[in-house]
Formats: structure tokens, C-alpha cells, sequence
């Protein structure tokens, strides 16, 4: 009898992840932060320790494990620093499950291994200078020049795209048809060390400043036929399939922000006293994080009910877009909580919760923004 | 019951067709008529009866078809998501509260007096527990019972009593004890028609055909074999019995909630304005897809109080605690949002939102009860805030 889906090994898994995060992630948090930077070697690490593959079959180099694994996973960093998960997941959950599902042997070979070791370490590249949500817009394109593509154009807000050595990406390979601007695109294995590859600009952001997040062009970047990810053509549902599962990986561990944000809040209202008692005596401040709890048990349930349909390999697409609307929502409410019960304390810089408050700003954009997920809702509902 | 084990099976859908079958068959057609004429006929009890709608959670020895917890959660959704909310209220308040207390707190005797006939609908009950000075505070109940040889004699009032102004039975909560503590209150089963009973039906704005009473007690006689349950244990009893109820509200205000949307969403459809129909709007789209995650949102923690509690009848240790707070979250989180949605459904109505010709406005007063009746959404934050270690003499 489990009401939870956690078994005893992923509990164990639990402990090892914690164990790592305690050690080498939470005492650098703060500096890395500040420094708007943090070591490559957090992905060796991780390779190492089996972490970035805990999903993805043995045979692909993985731990063979199901998707509570990776729930497991994100959970731990989550609650710990919300941009190390991201920078994670775009490596677990972005940039490398398309080259399973999609890939042939060999690039499995050369490319997912590595990264699933630490050894390479990946980046998705849909979003341009001039389109985001509307992916079939994109104008990055490549031509076939023999054997080879020519790929020219430019990548905009990249996690992971100043250091990452390829770049799972959405590149247009044919005229743009209007009347189906999704038939003429495809996706790329792109090698970052190719000539004519340029990171353009590190851009600087409010929150979650120790991922980088670039500005990349491409030159007349020539790339090898075995560059191509899956059908030629098909790289908008490819990217589509790649979204669903970044969603949920967002989520995931958007969900524990909120939870160590929210304990904090608790904590915090527990011990800091005024007027003569704890400010979490006072019912206002008590029914204010009781509201935030709620929202947050709510949220996590429709997440675990997400994961549970991609562990069993549903492609719950309406599923998904909610969880991933109701998480940008909830965090942003839980986050924005926990500053107001910290009063002062919640505005200095460099500390847990402002640091995140700054940072969970970006789960209502990135990812497909709160707009995009409420316009695939209304689709699927039948409305739009 | 695990957390990845599918709630509901196939028998499940069968069943969900037979209740829905009933709703369309039985009440639907008679929904505006009963609305407006705030009545609905008794038989309604015996016909869901026989239409197996009472027995899902009542063991075969009294005449049910169960335990099963999930069945009854679906006889509520399909209930609730008929035309008639305030019917729907009635026939949850005899199943869901007297008949299962009946069923929980009673003896043999006592099952075989008043729950065998209320699962086949022959007999309706209400729960009385609520007075003109206490509500939320179920402690501070002033109706007494004292003790009178064989008999008990109770003398008090009762308010909002849901099903109450005309039931067979009301399953009523009394002070046997001054003392303090927990240990002050007693069940009695006490007939309608008792010499000193007065049922009376209560005017409100919401669930117009329910039949919500007040109840006045003047020296009414009740044998010590309606006593349910020990004397002194009614808190506790009404305690426990709060946390099945908050859940069960919770499915009943969002199937509300799914009717609401529905109805709203088929308006903007049919409506048009500036030339296209109003869901031809993006605000509209997008409203709409918003309420739509919020009603998924709090249907996923619905279900997961409902596992938990199912999970313990089912005999498993589920902490009390984690039962409470996830029950409270539920009730908190479900009912607001019922409300609110009913409120969209009048704003997309327009002027047509204030007229009764429109079931929008009777979702959103009917919706309205919910913030309110079970535990005000405040108890609710009370309880949560205490899970948290936060509140008053914290």
C-alpha cells in the first residue's frame, strides 16, 4: 500500500540526490548568483552520479529507471535553486529526449551518451531575435549543399546556449508556405564547435542569473547529413513532442520551488515575532500562507497526475498545458507570499526567497508563455 | 488504493451511466418546474432509491451495494451536475450525513430501523447540528438532552438544516454534559412527528427546491434506543463524519463548476456580438481556458482527498493529519472556485445572466452556499494554517 507513487528506491534515490545537492549545489547557490556564472563541472558531476539519465533506458546509456525518477530528481534540485533545475532539465528533459525518440543509433551514440555522462552538455534552440511562441515563424533556416547543410540565422534566449557543445534545434529547410508554415521545418543536432557558430551576446537577466542565456548566430555553419534529428519536414511535431515533456520537467520542479519557498514563509512566520507573539499567530498572516499551501497541494496533484499519464506514455497534451499554466501561476503567487511574510528580510538581495522570487518570474514565459498555454487549452476545448 | 491505481473502474462507468441516466430521466425534465415552484415530490426519494442511488457506500446487509466510496463519489458528481442543485443537496444531505451516521454510530436495531429504509428511499433523513448560535463552532450547541428514565427529553433549536423541514428522522446533535472537553455532545435519532418537534422550511436564496429547516425541539421524548452511538461521543463523531462530507461537497461544488463552464461556454458559442459569437473572442478563449485549469486543478486535489479517504476505509493507516489537511484543502479550494465559475457563466450571459429563464444565475446562487455551509472557507484556513504550525496560540 503506497499513496504515494514513490517507492523504496526512489526514496533511496532521493537521499543520494539530496545528499549531492547539500554538498555541492546549496553552499555555491548564493555565489553563482552573484556572479551570474557556475561551473560546467555541476554537469560532470551529475553525469557521474547517474543523474542525468535516470529516466532514459540502460541501452541508451540511462539508469533504466521509469519517470518518477526524473520527478525525484527535479524535486530535489528544485527546492534548492530554481535556475540549477532549469539548467538541468534543459539538459534531462530538452535537449536529450528528442535524440532518443527521434535519433539514429549512431547519433545516440555520439551525442546522448556523452550527455547523459556530463561529458556534453546541451541546449534547445527554438526561440529567435523575431519569434518565440510562434515556433512555425522561425526563419533560421538550412540548405542542403551536397552531403551537407548550410545553416544560417540566429537563436534568441538560449539557456545553456554560451557553454553548450550542441544544440537540439528547429531550423527551416524549405520556402515558408503560408499556408503551411509548419511543413518546411526540421530539426538539427547542432555542434557548437563547427565554423560559423557564434555566441553573440550573454544576456542579462533579472533573475536566475547564474544560467547563461545567449544570443547565438549562425554563419554559413556547415553541417554533416547525420546533423539532421528525425524526418525531414517533421521537425515541428518533433519539437511539439519535445515541449510536452519540457513542460512537464519545468513543472516538476517549479512545484518544489514553491514548496521550499513556501516552508520558508512558514518558518519564517513562526519564529519572527512582533507585537508580542509570532506574525504567524496573527490568523491574516496565517490564513494568507494557508491559501498559498492549498494552491500549492492543488497544483502538485494535477502535476502528479501529469507525470503519471508520461510515465505511462500518454501524450496528455491538454493535461500538460494546464499543469505547466497552473505552476507559472502558483509560483508566482506562493513566491510573492513568502516576500510579503518576510517583510524586509524578502527584499534583500542574495537571500533564498528574493533570489527566487526574482527567478520564478520566468516559469509564466519561458517555455511557452501563460498566453500560449491558455490558446492550446482553448483549442483543444474547442473554442479557438 | 495507490496513488497511480486508476480511481475509478469499469463498473464505475456503468454505474456513472445508470445515475446519469436517472438525472436525465427524473429530474432534468422537471428542474424549471420544481425551481419555480421550490418543491419537488417526495417520491423522488423512493425512485433514486430504486434506482440504487443511496446504496453505493452501504454494505449488502442493510441493502446497499457497497462499500465502495468511489461509486459513491460518482453517484454525487452525476447528482450534482443535474439541473437542480438544491434537489441534489437533499438527496446528498440524507444519504451523505443521516444515512451514513445511521450506518457509522448506530446498533443493529438502529440500522434496521432507519438505514435499511433510507437506502431504499422509504424513509429520508437530515443531520441536525447547526443552531441559530452556533455554527462553525459545533462545541457551543445550546439544544440539551436530559435524561428521563428511558427516555431523553430535548429541548432547543436548530437551523439550516438541510432536507430537515421534511424528513422522516433527523439525526440530531444535543449537550448531554456541561463539563469541558470534547465529551459534552450526543446523537439522537428522533422521529418527525414527535409530540414537541416543529420542522419548518427556511426561505433562501439559494437551493430553491431544498428543503432546508429550521427544527424547534420543546420536551421532545426520545427512547434511549434512538440514542446513536455512546452518550458524549457526538463531537468526536461529528468530527470524523466532516471530513467524508467536505470531500463529498468538494466533487458535488466542481461537477457545479463543470455544468457552469459547460453552460458558459455553449452561451458565447450561440451568442454573437460585433458581428462574430462572443468565444470568437480571445479574452473569452483564454477566460475560459483559465477556469477550465482551475476546475482541473482543484478536481486533482479533490481526487486525492478521495483516495485518501478511500484508503482508509479500506482499513490502510492513512495519518489523520495529512486526512484533515488535504480534506480541508479540498472543501477551501473547491468551493470559491464553483462560485467563481458561476459567476463567469452570468458575466458571459450578460443582461440574459439576471434572468430566471436562465439556469446562470440559479448556478451562481446555488454555487454560493458552498463557500459557507460544511465549514466556512475560514474554519477551512484555520485548519490548514494549524497543519502548518501557524495560527491563533501559536
Amino acid at each position: 500500500m503506497n499513496l504515494s507513487p514513490f517507492t523504496e528506491e526512489h526514496d533511496l534515490l532521493r537521499t543520494t540526490v539530496r545528499e549531492w545537492v547539500a554538498g555541492e549545489i546549496a553552499p555555491n547557490v548564493a555565489d553563482w548568483e552573484e556572479q551570474g556564472d557556475f561551473p560546467n563541472d555541476v554537469f560532470r558531476r551529475a553525469g557521474e552520479l547517474g543523474f542525468l539519465g535516470l529516466a532514459f533506458p540502460e541501452s541508451a546509456g540511462g539508469q533504466g529507471g521509469d519517470y518518477w525518477a526524473q520527478v525525484v530528481f527535479l524535486e530535489e534540485v528544485g527546492r534548492v535553486s530554481q535556475p540549477i533545475a532549469m539548467v538541468l532539465s534543459v539538459q534531462t528533459d530538452m535537449a536529450t529526449p528528442p535524440i532518443l525518440e527521434f535519433g539514429t543509433e549512431a547519433q545516440i551514440e555520439s551525442w546522448l551518451k556523452p550527455a547523459l555522462r556530463g561529458e556534453l552538455i546541451g541546449a534547445i534552440g527554438i526561440t529567435e531575435p523575431d519569434t518565440g511562441s510562434d515556433v512555425a515563424s522561425i526563419r533560421t533556416h538550412a540548405e542542403r549543399d551536397g552531403d551537407e547543410w548550410v545553416l544560417n540565422g540566429s537563436k534568441m534566449y538560449i539557456t545553456n546556449g554560451a557553454r553548450a557543445d550542441f544544440i537540439t534545434m528547429v531550423v527551416r529547410t524549405g520556402e515558408m508556405d503560408e499556408a503551411n508554415p509548419w511543413g518546411s521545418i526540421s530539426m538539427f543536432i547542432v555542434d557548437t564547435t563547427l565554423p560559423g557558430f557564434s555566441i553573440s551576446k550573454k544576456l542579462e537577466k533579472a533573475g536566475m542569473r547564474l544560467s547563461d542565456t545567449a544570443l547565438i548566430y549562425m554563419d554559413d555553419v556547415r553541417l554533416p547529413a547525420d546533423a539532421l534529428l528525425g524526418v525531414e519536414g517533421e521537425g515541428f511535431k518533433q519539437i511539439m513532442w519535445e515541449l510536452q515533456g519540457e513542460r512537464i520537467g519545468v513543472s516538476i520542479f517549479g512545484v518544489a520551488g514553491a514548496r521550499a519557498v513556501l516552508d520558508a514563509a512558514v518558518d519564517y512566520a513562526r519564529e519572527r515575532m512582533a507585537f508580542g507573539r509570532s506574525i504567524g499567530s496573527f490568523q491574516a498572516v496565517s490564513h494568507r500562507l494557508a491559501d498559498m499551501a492549498t494552491e500549492l497541494e492543488a497544483v502538485q496533484s494535477l502535476v502528479y497526475e501529469c507525470c503519471e499519464l508520461w510515465n505511462r506514455g500518454v501524450y496528455a497534451t491538454e493535461e500538460v498545458a494546464m499543469a505547466k499554466l497552473a505552476v507559472g501561476q502558483m509560483t508566482n503567487k506562493v513566491v510573492d507570499a513568502a516576500v510579503q511574510t518576510l517583510g524586509g528580510a524578502g527584499l534583500v538581495e542574495g537571500e533564498f526567497v528574493s533570489r527566487e522570487w526574482l527567478g520564478m518570474r520566468i516559469g509564466r514565459i519561458g517555455g511557452g508563455s501563460d498566453e500560449v498555454q491558455r490558446q492550446i487549452l482553448a483549442r483543444i476545448m474547442g473554442i479557438a | 488504493m495507490s496513488s497511480t491505481e486508476p480511481l475509478f473502474r469499469e463498473e464505475h462507468d456503468a454505474y456513472r451511466e445508470a445515475v446519469r441516466m436517472f438525472v436525465a430521466n427524473e429530474i432534468n425534465p422537471h428542474a424549471e418546474q420544481w425551481e419555480e415552484q421550490r418543491d419537488y415530490p417526495r417520491e423522488l426519494f423512493n425512485k433514486a432509491g430504486a434506482a440504487g442511488l443511496f446504496g453505493a457506500k452501504f454494505d449488502g446487509r442493510w441493502g446497499g451495494t457497497g462499500p465502495d466510496y468511489a461509486a459513491e463519489a460518482v453517484a454525487i458528481e452525476e447528482l450534482s451536475r443535474s439541473l437542480s442543485f438544491g434537489t441534489a443537496s437533499d438527496l446528498g444531505a440524507h444519504s451523505q450525513l443521516a444515512a451514513l451516521y445511521v450506518d457509522r454510530f448506530g446498533d443493529d436495531d438502529q440500522k434496521e430501523r432507519y438505514l435499511r429504509p433510507s437506502i431504499s428511499g422509504e424513509l429520508t433523513g437530515a443531520l441536525a447540528v447547526t443552531e441559530p448560535g452556533a455554527g462553525s463552532d459545533v462545541n457551543g450547541i445550546r439544544t440539551r438532552a436530559t435524561r428521563d428514565g428511558d427516555d431523553w427529553v430535548l429541548d432547543g433549536s436548530k437551523v439550516f438544516i438541510t432536507n430537515g423541514a421534511w424528513s422522516d428522522y433527523v439525526v440530531t446533535a444535543a449537550r448531554t454534559s456541561d463539563d469541558p472537553g470534547h465529551e459534552n455532545i450526543t446523537l439522537f435519532i428522533v422521529d418527525s412527528g414527535s409530540d414537541g418537534l416543529e420542522q419548518r422550511r427556511m426561505k433562501m436564496i439559494a437551493w430553491h427546491t431544498s428543503h432546508t429547516g429550521e427544527l424547534f425541539f420543546d420536551q421532545v421524548r426520545v427512547a434511549d434506543s434512538n440514542r446513536l452511538g455512546a452518550v458524549g461521543a457526538g463531537f468526536a463523531s461529528i468530527m470524523t463524519n466532516f471530513q467524508w462530507e467536505r470531500v463529498m461537497m468538494s466533487l458535488s461544488a466542481l461537477a457545479l463548476a463543470d455544468l457552469s463552464l459547460e453552460t458558459a461556454i455553449q452561451y458565447a458559442k450561440d451568442r454573437s456580438a460585433f458581428g462574430r459569437p462572443i468565444i470568437k473572442f480571445q479574452v473569452w478563449q483564454h477566460r475560459f481556458a483559465d477556469l477550465a485549469v482551475r476546475l482541473r486543478t482543484s478536481k486533482a486535489l479533490a481526487y486525492r482527498a478521495l483516495r485518501l479517504h478511500i484508503a482508509a476505509e479500506q482499513g490502510h493507516a492513512v495519518p489523520r493529519d495529512e486526512l484533515v489537511k488535504v480534506t480541508s484543502m479540498a472543501k477551501l479550494h473547491s468551493q470559491r472556485l464553483a462560485w467563481e465559475i458561476a459567476d463567469e457563466c452570468v458575466q458571459v450571459h450578460g443582461g440574459a445572466g439576471a434572468l430566471k429563464e436562465y439556469p446562470a444565475q440559479r448556478f451562481w446562487r446555488d454555487a454560493r452556499v458552498g463557500p459557507i455551509g460544511g465549514g466556512t472557507d475560514d474554519i477551512m484556513r484555520d485548519l490548514i494554517a494549524r497543519s502548518l504550525g501557524l495560527g491563533a496560540s501559536r
